[in-house]
């Protein structure tokens, strides 16, 4: 039994937008402006596990981008501490705290929007190793080279510039870009989301390649379920900031208890050999400026009574290693 | 049954600088009134090319080049500019990707609708502002009065996309062509685009071209799909049919790589390479290179034929065919995929 390699501990991320000067101005001749702020992450705990697929879901808007955020360092939680191996991340410092931030590495959505297109790709996979020391000036070409050979790509290729290769062929330099640095818990946020479905498949399995030949962890955002059905050990759905239900992939997708999980599942588009009559959820995603009081999702759930308007359901343990936020579950 | 819509060969080329890119080259299908057809194909396939050429929508240096559209038995590509915008919007509508591409920011919603009731009837403000606020409830746009005040920057993308449907229906159109409407929308509003645009189908009577790159979403909602690489149709008959049994190698490995629960684990099954460049199209069968089950038969390029009864594809090697009584052999697969590799 392993420790968790990254402990979220009631992590939240309020986003304020301040007001400008004619907008203060305005408030002091009464008028009625208020500093907008978003609660994109409300009190998160999350543990992942050395070797385990996390996957984190969830619609736009729910906060999953800004947790995975956080976990990779570029965000710090407006409360509540993210820990690395047993270490709390923010409390680190000098060495420890480079080792640490090494060690977490991010691959993002759009990876035209995170390569630079003026760089050649040795320099774009390479700068960070040269940087921190990892490869010796004279072995950078060798070092870059065994990189892009990781993620099947030709390393005839390394003095091209990102516009140069194909969507597909993109993701594996962000991915490489993300390895170079010898990370042990990768983040991919809708890492393959842009790309083509037989792209996407080419993708996925270098992800579960890599996972275990580098012995890697990772936190696989997507809004996308059947990508992280396929994938993922465990699974946690976010609403809104929160996390509603957590537990193993197989349970939470074979007997989702939150009515969230339950509605969002029963609408995965799956092939099947007759017409699908289409179910629905009603509503939309309320805004997160403003977000319903209670439970975030009882203005669209069907069940909701009049404890879900005042009360926050806690995230409690359901049954083994299964978490849901439902006042439904205590009502039995 | 006449067909409604009839495509035959159709081909549009761009003529650009660095040569002739065939987005579309052969492409035939037709349509049957109130039909759903499902056009499915990764980037660059060729499918919104098609869907732009039905309307007369390429731009130079893009051109219709060849083929014929025959709509309700008149001539699409014959009839000229004129006859074509009589039908843009009345007889024909389209929905597109990004619905804000549709509408016009600065116009109030109400505008945009009038306009487009009065483009090809001659009815009063009132009337159309009527039919208008109609169509909005038909989409389940709940209190539709305060929403045709409103500019589009005050809806949510799906609410958007509602907007843009309830615009496409507003002169009952025969023919929808509806080009990835759901992309950017999350799950839960899909499924209710879907649900609407399902029952809007059904009670209307209306045909309905649905072009995505999502396999999974087409198979429950077409009647009939086609399956489109490198600007040919590569495989085309009833969605069932084809799902449970693809014929086309590229169609089967589009299938397999979707990933669902019950690949949890397992490698996915990919089809290796990637799409070809249409600059510079392999000789022969533009799948060639990516295929397993390819040969020296496949330098010449194969014809779309019809090799079960009503499923056409274009492939010198089909799978199922041989592997027929295997597939029989079999229980058929409750997820209604045949479970026969190599």
């Amino acid at each position: 039994m392993t420790g968790p390699i990254i402990d979220i501990d009631g992590v939240s991320k309020r986003f304020v937008k301040s007001l400008d000067m004619a907008e203060r101005a305005a408030r002091l001749l009464g008028a009625n402006v208020r500093e907008f702020v978003v609660n994109a992450v409300d009190d998160v705990h999350l543990s992942i596990r050395q070797g385990e697929v996390m996957g984190l879901v969830g619609e736009s808007g729910c906060g999953k981008s800004t947790l995975g955020r956080i976990v990779a360092g570029l965000y710090a939680p407006s409360a509540g501490t993210v820990r690395f191996r047993g270490r709390d991340v923010a409390a680190l410092e000098g060495e420890d705290a480079r080792e640490a931030a090494l060690k977490v590495q991010m691959v993002f959505q759009d990876p035209m929007a995170s390569l630079n297109p003026r760089l050649r790709i040795d320099e774009i996979i390479g700068e960070a190793p040269r940087v921190h020391g990892l490869a010796a000036r004279g072995e950078i070409g060798a070092y870059v080279e065994a990189a892009l050979q990781r993620v099947g790509l030709d390393p005839a290729m390394r003095k091209r510039y990102p516009h140069q290769f194909s969507g597909g062929q993109r993701a594996r330099i962000g991915i490489a870009r993300a390895l170079a640095v010898k990370p042990e818990f990768m983040v991919c946020d809708e890492s393959v989301a842009a790309l083509d479905v037989s792209i996407q498949a080419q993708i996925l399995n270098l992800f579960m390649d890599l996972r275990e030949e580098l012995n890697l962890t990772y936190l696989f955002i997507s809004h996308d379920l059947g990508v992280v059905e396929h994938i993922s050990d465990r699974v946690a759905v976010m609403y809104l900031g929160r996390v509603v239900e957590q537990g193993v992939s197989e349970d939470v997708f074979a007997s989702p208890n939150h009515p969230y999980t339950q509605a969002l599942l029963a609408e995965i588009p799956t092939f099947e050999a007759k017409k699908k009559s289409y179910s629905v959820i009603k509503g939309e995603i309320p805004s997160p400026i403003d977000p319903p009081s209670g439970c975030h999702f009882h203005p669209r759930c069907p069940h909701a009574f009049a404890l879900c308007r005042a009360e926050r359901p806690p995230l409690k343990e359901i049954a083994p290693q299964r978490y849901s936020a439902c006042h439904l579950n205590d009502a039995t | 049954m006449t067909a409604l819509l009839s495509i035959k060969d159709l081909r549009t080329y761009f003529f650009t600088d660095d040569g002739v890119v065939k987005a579309v080259d052969g492409v035939s299908f037709s349509l049957a009134r109130g039909q759903i057809l499902g056009l499915v194909g990764e980037s660059g396939s060729g499918k919104s090319v098609t869907g732009f050429s039905l309307l007369g929508l390429v731009d130079p240096p893009g051109r219709v080049v060849g083929g014929s559209i025959r709509f309700d038995g008149k001539d699409l590509l014959t009839g000229g500019e004129p006859a074509l915008r009589a039908l843009r919007g009345k007889r024909i509508a389209m929905i597109f990707q990004d619905p804000m591409m549709t509408l016009n920011p600065v116009l109030r919603i109400d505008t945009q609708m009038i306009e487009t009731v009065l483009a090809h009837d001659n009815v009063s403000r009132t009337e159309a502002l009527k039919r208008a606020r109609d169509a909005l409830v038909m989409v389940g746009i709940s209190s539709p009065d305060e929403r045709l005040q409103s500019y589009p920057h005050q809806f949510s993308g799906g609410m958007r996309q509602r907007v843009a449907i309830a615009i496409a229906m507003l002169h009952k159109p025969d023919l929808i062509i509806a080009d990835e409407p759901t992309t950017a929308l999350d799950v839960t509003i899909q499924a209710q685009i879907l649900a609407e645009v399902q029952k809007l189908c059904a009670e209307t009577g209306t045909a309905l071209i649905w072009i995505t790159h999502d396999l999974a979403i087409v198979s429950g909602l077409a009647d009939r799909l086609a399956v489109m690489y490198a600007g040919r149709v590569v495989e085309e008959g009833e969605t069932a049919r084809v799902i449970e049994r693809p014929l086309h190698p590229y169609t089967k490995g589009l299938i397999a790589s979707v990933p669902q629960g019950k690949t949890r684990g397992a490698r996915l099954q990919q089809i290796s390479g990637m799409p070809p460049s249409l600059r510079n199209l392999p000789k022969g069968c533009a799948f060639r290179p990516r295929c397993s089950r390819a040969d020296e038969a496949c330098l010449e390029e194969p014809a779309l034929e019809e090799k079960l009864p009503d499923r056409k594809t274009r492939c010198f090697h089909p799978w199922s065919l041989d592997d027929a009584r295997d597939t029989r052999r079999q229980a058929p697969s409750k997820d209604g995929m045949a479970e026969t590799t190599t």
